[in-house]
């Protein structure tokens, strides 16, 4: 079987019941995590999820060392992931209790808090890896995620886990949309906001924990930032910034976990980590709304519609072009023939565009239409802006002055 | 424990961890009043794909070229966060978390794809890094600090970081008036003539140097460590950025020294037969000094809020 029969099969559940548990389990991951993730990122907080994500490793360590110390294999999942959430729990009220209570910034609470307990988590790994007992091989997966050789258990634990987390976004999407998107209007219809941010963070929390096994806490993260920071380019709508997100972590949790089950040696989390970026990357350069490719467009466009209007002005006044942009931008229009010679065409598109500019002027001179000719950007066709009727009368007022003068 | 053994085994990789932790912990002053700290965090999770590409071109593991690819992926990583929150205008805090876990994904899984069983790199060594490793095999005892041909053995770590710590502290003399005023008031200083982005970028390439020189003998945890929790601290004692500086750089000393001490000798002490990762203890132990600033510094409140019940 090739690679990419493989890839096939995982990739439509067929490739065993265990792989396919885990491909189910990194979909509801990455939903929860997209969902989560597009409050944390419309708090500005993304990096808050960091802290917590390395605050979860004295925790895996200590229940490690707690569990082999009481008798039991000190890998049980449950206890390991309960004693992860424990610190970032604390790592994370750390972070708020300096970023509020000291001078210090957020963003300094926020690498304090993840390199310490990070160092401190390194620290008792040492200690597990000289301890006899507990079967302490393969924690070292928590840093980077494996799903190779994960216990059916294990994976029913992530599976539930995920969906019950992707559940509590759903929920709770209402007080904390109204927090993301308007915190004082939130604190007038009675919303707490302190607790509202907390319990996005709590969430982001939750992502991370059952996030460990497949992802690893040093990528999870990704999980939190990536899909929103794509979500926001197709929408400026929350409720579909949430909804893409999760679409967007959910693809990328079920491709990742595909693809790294279908070729050995290829591992889960930063897999899921780079599907999310390309996502990120198409959405950067396509989106129509905020993408950089419609961005640049839309520039060369109003860019080629400055010269085109300059440049007829100039053939109605009878001036010269140099311009290079501006001669191609008549000629392609099929104002002007290779020679410099304006065509009927032209004479006629550039006769309007005078007339419109002494309407225009004649308008703003008037000030009769106020905050519309404001709005006179200099390229809307004056049909667009005005009405009939009101062109109509420009025309009669222009004609009365040409009689006086 | 301070006889020819301590020089032996400790001397050396105790010296380099004060060396690294001050290089990092005199840009991180700066970065953290500009409320760039996370910066740092970023910087040392890049420089694993820049090592990483840098020994599949150049085949081998040692120094220098693992530095430039570092330094280069530093340098990539910074652009590709610019770009990506100008053309998207996206939040720095979310466009960093962007590039640094997709560059530190990346390095991974070039990693993982190639063969480097011959060599020693991994991931594991790229956060720990290996203070432990850096011993000095021709010591005897005191006396080889004299012996020409017992110092030809020092590591070349210690040397190399001596530089950069020079080089650090000399950036920051020199560049003082510059630094200090464009951190406090940017307009201000763009008034007086300073060229306050040129600053701003040596800053971050000055973090970077500190950065892949330190994660090189020391790996990336003391590096993320020392470029927040010194300086975080110090500024909780002081509000003259000049004491903060000399406070920050006594407070990495004293995590480098005693975060070794602990992890060393500090198990004995409990009846313990193995030592703990030297790396992780002294972070811990800048940690702890950050959460007794936190607790006790004369300047920890913001001004106005002393008032306030704690």
């Amino acid at each position: 079987m090739t690679g990419f029969d493989r890839l096939i099969d995982a990739l439509t559940l067929q490739a065993g019941y265990n792989s396919a548990l885990v491909a189910i389990g990194a979909a509801l991951l990455g939903l929860a995590g997209g969902g989560a993730g597009a409050f944390v990122f419309l708090r500005k907080r993304a990096l808050v999820s960091d802290a917590i994500s390395h605050a979860t490793l004295p925790g895996v360590a200590l229940a490690f060392i707690v569990m082999a110390v009481l008798g039991g294999t000190g890998r049980w999942l449950p206890g390991l992931l309960a004693g992860s959430a424990i610190t970032a729990a604390i790592g994370l009220l750390i972070v708020e209790w300096m970023a509020r209570r000291t001078r210090l910034s957020e963003d300094a609470a926020i690498g304090a808090v993840l390199s310490v307990f990070f160092g401190l988590g390194v620290v008792l790994l040492t200690v597990i890896q000289t301890m006899t007992s507990g079967q302490q091989a393969g924690l070292g997966s928590f840093l980077l995620g494996s799903t190779a050789g994960m216990l059916i258990s294990e994976a029913y634990v992530i599976a539930i886990a995920g969906a019950i987390a992707a559940g509590l976004v759903f929920l709770m999407r209402r007080p904390m949309t109204l927090v993301a998107f308007d915190p004082e209007f939130a604190t007038t219809t009675g919303v707490d906001v302190r607790r509202t941010d907390i319990a996005i963070l709590v969430l982001a929390l939750i992502v991370t924990v059952i996030g460990l096994k497949i992802v690893g806490l040093i990528l999870i993260v990704a999980l939190l930032i990536i899909p929103p920071v794509a979500a926001r380019f197709w929408t400026d709508r929350v409720a579909s910034l949430i909804l893409i997100a999760a679409g967007m972590g959910a693809v990328s949790g079920y491709v990742g976990a595909a693809i790294s089950s279908a070729f050995a040696g290829v591992p889960t989390g930063p897999v899921i980590v780079l599907i999310a970026f390309v996502l990120f990357l198409v959405s950067l350069l396509a989106s129509p709304l905020r993408g950089a490719l419609a961005a640049a467009l839309r520039q060369w466009r109003f860019r080629r519609l400055v010269h085109q209007r300059q440049g007829l002005l100039a053939l109605a006044r009878g001036e010269a072009i140099y311009d290079r942009l501006t001669l191609s931008t008549l000629r392609r229009a099929g104002y002007m023939r290779r020679d410099g010679v304006a065509t009927l065409a032209g004479r006629s598109a550039a006769a309007k565009a005078l007339k419109d500019e002494a309407r225009w002027a004649e308008a703003m001179r008037g000030e009769a239409d106020g905050p519309v000719v404001a709005d006179y950007d200099g390229l809307t066709p004056i049909e667009d802006v005005l009405t009939p009727d009101q062109i109509a009368d420009l025309d009669r007022r222009l004609a009365r002055l040409e009689v006086a003068t | 424990m301070m006889g020819a053994e301590f020089v032996q085994l400790s001397l050396t990789p105790m010296l380099i961890g004060i060396l690294a932790s001050i290089a990092c912990a005199l840009p991180g002053n700066f970065l953290l009043l500009r409320r760039q700290a996370l910066i740092g965090d970023a910087i040392s999770h890049v420089v694993l794909p820049g090592i990483v590409v840098a020994f599949l071109v150049t085949g081998t593991v040692t120094a220098w070229p693992m530095m430039i690819g570092a330094a280069a992926a530093a340098i990539v990583a910074v652009l590709l966060i610019e770009a990506i929150r100008r053309l998207g205008r996206i939040e720095s805090g979310a466009a960093m978390g962007v590039v640094f876990t997709t560059l530190f994904a990346a390095g991974v899984l070039l990693l993982e794809q190639s063969d480097t069983s011959s060599v020693h790199l991994d991931v594991e060594h790229a956060l720990y890094g290996n203070l432990e490793s850096l011993i000095w095999f021709d010591a005897t005892g005191w006396s080889s600090l004299f012996d020409a041909e017992a110092l030809a053995g020092l590591p070349p770590q210690l040397a190399r970081m001596a530089i950069v710590a020079v080089g650090l502290a000399l950036f920051v003399l020199v560049l003082w008036k510059e630094l200090a005023i464009s951190t406090f008031d940017g307009v201000f200083a763009h008034s007086i003539g300073i060229r306050t982005r040129a600053v701003g970028f040596a800053l971050v390439v000055a973090t970077a140097i500190a950065a892949v020189a330190a994660f090189d003998a020391v790996g990336s945890i003391i590096v993320i460590a020392m470029f927040i929790c010194p300086p975080a601290a110090a500024r909780l004692m002081t509000d003259s950025l000049a004491r903060q500086v000399w406070w920050s750089v006594g407070f990495a000393t004293v995590s480098a020294i005693l975060g070794y001490v602990l992890a060393g000798y500090g198990p004995g002490w409990f009846g313990l037969p193995h030592s703990v990762s030297a790396a992780g203890m002294i972070a811990t132990v800048s940690g702890i000094i950050l959460a007794v600033a936190c607790l006790a510094a004369p300047r920890r409140h913001r001004s106005g809020q002393a008032a306030e019940t704690v």
